[in-house]
């Protein structure tokens, strides 16, 4: 077992856009021949060999991942502020809604949350890390962290805080621990002052972090 | 959607519910600091496949009801740092909760 891998450890990695310390590892230092990248190389092999999944499964799976990101979440989101009724049926039925955008959730029920002038929504999987990878692809290093998955059901608005969002005591925060059969999407509330923007202009408003809730768009 | 499960939701959105406190072994979906804690019904979610038993193999049927329960932030942690109508919401399956019903 490597060194960074059995252990918590903070090292301040900024390559993922996270302000913070958030990070257990890094993609860059894993040892590919150690311990757990060789396990699950194993494992994938045995899959292969036992005809549980077709080599190219695996390859199809990677790229799918790879071709999400805050792009499809951001045509959700600018759709929904541009068009109240698609909004509504966000908000009713998240996972129909998002069909027309190629957005499969499988066994999962998307659920939207709406940031409001009284409410501010904010996810996190305190057990793992579940995700609306359908929509964003796979979470970034610091959703995975223990540091963040802890301290954001304990002190989320210390944690936004340290992601530059500072939420007024007036708005109540409303965290989501997406443990289940739920995934979360937060809708966040129209930046003012965009009211003559392109739909292509506010789409470049909406990133990842906005749509997890540490951050919120801002049109300045 | 998920199949309609044999048996109706014992709980409805505003129900008030208790987490039981447990600590049995293996693959559990409750974390342990929400134990104990009294919140109420959000929504039903649905029924799903139990994942308690789907982590060792099993299919987890029949389906378990789940639901979403929301907790005053400053009922779970005594220290809570933030206003009193701050809130937290998780899933958790129908076996997990306690109420007046069951």
């Amino acid at each position: 077992m490597s060194p960074h891998q059995d252990h918590d450890h903070d090292h301040g990695h900024k390559e993922d856009g996270s302000p913070l310390n958030y990070a257990d590892d890094s993609r860059h230092d894993v040892d590919e021949t150690s311990h757990y990248p060789l396990m699950v190389e194993a494992i994938r092999q045995l899959l292969v060999e036992k005809e549980i999944v077709k080599a190219g499964d695996v390859q199809e799976r990677l790229d799918f991942m790879d071709s999400r990101g805050a792009e499809i979440g951001a045509q959700i989101v600018v759709k929904a502020w541009t068009d109240p009724d698609y909004k509504a049926q966000l908000l009713k039925d998240g996972s129909k809604a998002v069909e027309e955008f190629d957005v499969p959730m499988g066994e999962a029920v998307l659920v939207v949350v709406e940031n409001t002038d009284k409410i501010h929504n904010l996810i996190v999987c305190t057990l793992c890390s579940c995700y609306p990878r359908p929509i964003l692809g796979l979470p970034p290093d610091w959703y995975k962290s223990k540091t963040y998955r802890s301290r954001a059901v304990n002190e989320p608005r210390a944690v936004m805080q340290e992601f530059g969002t500072i939420i007024p005591d007036t708005v109540t925060v409303r965290v989501h621990d997406s443990n289940a059969d739920m995934r979360y999407l937060v809708l966040p509330a129209r930046p003012e002052g965009t009211e003559d923007w392109s739909e292509e202009r506010l789409c470049e408003l909406i990133t990842r972090d906005c749509l997890v809730g540490v951050t919120v768009p801002s049109a300045n | 959607m998920t199949e309609a499960s044999p048996e109706n939701p014992m709980y409805q959105t505003g129900d008030s519910v208790g987490i039981i406190v447990a600590h049995p072994p293996g693959h559990r979906r409750v974390p342990n600091y929400i134990k104990g804690k009294t919140g109420v019904i959000e929504r039903y979610c649905g029924a799903f496949a139990n994942p308690e038993e789907r982590a060792y193999g099993m299919q987890g049927l029949p389906k378990r009801h789940l639901y979403r329960v929301r907790f005053n932030q400053t009922d779970i942690w005594e220290d809570y740092d933030g206003p009193k109508a701050d809130t937290l919401d998780i899933e958790i399956f129908e076996h997990w909760l306690k109420g007046d019903k069951s």
